[in-house]
């Protein structure tokens, strides 16, 4: 059994709007799963759903194997997008709270608190109250107590909203030693050159429907489009990239003294073909495949489903 | 500890701790004390003023009738015009002048005599002084018809009607009114409680949306949980906040009266009508005997039951008002938003209130007090005014005690289900006020 979660054809709606069609997914242990989608995608849905804030209307969604129940809301650590503390109530006393309603036992959060407060260095924030923290203080406390009692799975929405780029890297170091720790992460994020970073697998949903998903790395293989970019030094650039424009796709090309940049698309199996035609050219400089970012593949397999809905 | 306990223990504390509410909890019944003491130094005062009447007698009949008492003293004037009268009366500052003119006999001296005054006059003066024409004018008949003043005090007899149950208990007049008095003092305090400790779960049920701390939790625990301890934990600090009241209330009251010297009889019957006064003296004997029997009535009330309804009453119909709040609060996004869904909440309650006050007082175990204290939404209150008559026989018929306790507790439930599924929804909408279709939506969410 390899996945913390499955979701299997789960559907729901609200009055005539769907919020999530025939969607399963798969999140393998210990690794980070990334939920992609353009907003109203369903996102916030599928994970009310995976938090028992809400019920699907069809489809089941298993816990390591089992149907999902009430006791499984301790195995789970939720951030959600809108989040927030109750403002007039103390650093402390409030993560001691909610530590006990995930069931931890006062002296067992009491510990963790200490530890995590420590490593965040933020023990001397106990019995402040949080109106008096400013908003990136208050979400690493929101961080805390989101994973003080190391659940199996976590699910991280917009995790790095709030933070100033040097604590968005200390939240993202965080993350990546949980998962080295053993527990599984959903992440669910607009930002995609942190989807590039952190994400092994990812979904895309769209529209109520999941689209895409996979490995990370065979969908970008899939999306690859055989293209190089190329840079040879040569003494007629302009020559050469006539001569090549009669048998390659050439893209877009630049030229400048004694040198010539061009991208190509290439037929499957070609690029030897290329490299010994230009070596007889020039000196190749550099030679690489583009693989498209996340970032592409998000806007290009949701404009082909059509217009990003705002 | 149980996730609702720790809910429960959050909010009361969350409540309790909060520095408007103890400022509110210690402070209010300074306030009332202050106020209730205020007034009955203000009414003392107001009586202890003294008024100067002037009088001018013309006529031969009145002599000594006009007596100074405590509150208006009498002035004569003596052979002056009418004009020179009022000029003098005016210019001494006197409260008014009382005119009797020369006529042939007392009848027609007493409707020509006239009350002059810059204002128009209080009704305690002018009672005072249309007394002492009464009196006189009695007296004259009773020359007349040649009978002496004590064969007439004893032919004064007052005469009221005895009034008994079929099964030979004796009624009092009047008692029904003060039995529905006690128990609408136990309706208007589950009203109060309503009213105030609604808004707080309304509230805090908004301050848990504003600051978005509501999802934490909710994937924590179940929404009806939240809601539940919520109720729960905020009445628990209101009855908190009433006991002080009650004990801190009414050591300072007491201390008070005893400080400023203040008879409470002088709040109840403060300016109550001089007629009671001067009717009272002859039959205070039979009054005293009424009174141990009223006594007895009230001690009589089932005290037990009524405590024990009274407790069953307050937390159901609580119950059902604050989830109706809770849910209102879950609707909205901000207090300004509420007042479109409070009012028909504190409809019945007012409705509840003033039903009882009017009907209730009149006959207990009329069609509109039945109807009403069936009806989920006010028989909290009113069947608590009907409720010190007694149950069974004479009292409320059982089965109406039954079916508005059941009527109550299946309202209940379903208000509650309501309540708790419109609250599910509405604490994760943000940015919209909700228009009531769209309530109607959320049910079937």
């Amino acid at each position: 059994m390899n996945h913390i979660l499955v979701a299997n054809k789960v559907s729901k709606r609200y009055g005539d709007h769907t919020a999530l069609q025939n969607v399963s997914i798969e999140i393998p242990k210990n690794s980070i799963y990334g939920l992609l989608g353009p907003n109203g995608a369903g996102k916030t849905t599928l994970i009310r759903i995976i938090n028992q804030i809400t019920y699907p209307d069809q489809g089941e969604v298993l816990f390591e194997g089992e149907p999902l129940r009430s006791e499984h809301i301790a195995q789970i650590g939720y951030l959600p997008e809108e989040r927030g503390l109750y403002k007039s109530m103390k650093v402390g006393e409030q993560a001691l709270y909610l530590a006990q309603l995930k069931g931890l036992s006062k002296n067992d959060a009491k510990q963790r608190l200490k530890y995590w407060f420590d490593r965040l260095d933020i023990g001397n924030w106990w019995n402040k109250k949080i109106q008096e923290l400013s908003k990136g203080m208050a979400q690493k406390i929101q961080f805390i107590v989101t994973v003080l009692h190391e659940p199996k799975l976590l699910i991280f929405d917009e995790p790095f909203s709030g933070f100033d780029p040097i604590n968005a890297n200390i939240i993202k170091d965080e993350i990546l030693q949980l998962k080295e720790n053993g527990t599984s992460i959903i992440f669910s994020t607009h930002r995609m050159e942190s989807v590039e970073e952190l994400c092994e697998h990812i979904a895309l949903i769209h529209r109520s429907e999941k689209i895409l998903d996979g490995k990370l790395s065979d969908i970008k293989q899939a999306f690859k489009k055989n293209i190089f970019k190329v840079a040879v030094d040569t003494n007629a650039p302009y020559g050469l990239l006539d001569q090549l424009k009669n048998s390659f796709t050439i893209l877009d090309s630049a030229t400048s003294q004694g040198q010539l940049d061009f991208s190509v698309q290439l037929v499957n199996g070609t690029s030897n073909e290329l490299l010994n035609f230009l070596g007889t050219q020039g000196t190749i400089k550099s030679f690489t495949e583009t693989i498209p970012s996340a970032n592409e593949i998000f806007i290009r397999t949701v404009a082909k489903q059509g217009v990003i809905d705002e | 500890m149980s996730k609702l306990s720790l809910i429960i223990k959050r909010e009361y504390f969350a409540k309790v701790r909060n520095k408007s509410f103890v400022i509110m909890t210690f402070l209010s019944p300074f306030l009332m004390v202050g106020m209730i003491v205020l007034i009955a130094y203000l009414t003392k005062l107001n009586d202890n003023e003294k008024r100067i009447i002037a009088v001018l007698n013309e006529s031969d009949f009145f002599a000594n009738e006009f007596i100074t008492s405590e509150s208006t003293s009498f002035v004569k004037f003596r052979d002056i015009t009418l004009q020179e009268a009022k000029d003098s009366t005016l210019n001494m500052g006197y409260y008014g002048l009382v005119y009797l003119p020369n006529e042939s006999d007392l009848e027609k001296v007493s409707q020509r005599s006239f009350f002059y005054s810059k204002d128009a006059p209080s009704t305690n003066t002018l009672e005072r002084l249309e007394r002492i024409f009464k009196e006189r004018l009695k007296q004259e008949r009773l020359r007349e018809f040649g009978i002496s003043a004590s064969e007439y005090a004893e032919m004064d007899s007052t005469y009221e009607l005895n009034i008994s149950t079929f099964d030979g208990e004796h009624n009092l007049k009047g008692i029904n009114e003060i039995k529905a008095i006690i128990g609408g003092g136990f309706g208007y305090l589950i009203m109060i409680f309503i009213i105030i400790y609604g808004g707080f779960v309304m509230r805090s049920v908004i301050e848990e949306k504003t600051s978005r701390i509501i999802e934490v939790i909710i994937s924590s625990v179940k929404p009806f949980q939240l809601m539940l301890g919520k109720i729960i934990g905020t009445s628990l600090a209101g009855i908190t906040q009433f006991g002080i009241w009650i004990v801190s209330g009414g050591v300072l009251l007491i201390v008070s009266m005893a400080i400023f010297n203040i008879d409470p009889a002088d709040l109840s019957s403060g300016g109550s009508g001089p007629g009671m006064g001067a009717a009272q003296n002859p039959i205070m004997a039979s009054a005293d005997s009424d009174m141990i029997l009223y006594a007895q009535e009230i001690m009589d009330i089932p005290w037990v039951l009524l405590v024990f309804f009274f407790l069953i009453y307050f937390i159901l119909g609580y119950l059902i008002y604050s989830s109706i709040y809770a849910a209102i609060g879950a609707a909205v996004d901000n207090e300004t938003d509420t007042q479109q869904f409070i009012f028909p909440i504190i409809l019945p309650l007012m409705l509840a209130i003033y039903v009882g006050f009017f009907s209730v007082f009149s006959n207990p175990h009329g069609p509109i007090a039945v109807g009403f204290s069936l009806f989920p939404l006010t028989s909290p209150i009113v069947m608590l005014m009907r409720l010190p008559g007694g149950i069974g026989e004479g009292g409320v018929p059982i089965w109406q005690l039954v079916s508005s306790i059941l009527i109550l507790i299946f309202t209940f439930i379903g208000i509650v289900w309501l309540a708790a599924k419109i609250y599910r929804v509405g604490i994760l909408m943000y940015g919209k006020r909700p228009s009531y279709k769209e309530l109607l939506k959320w049910l079937k969410y």
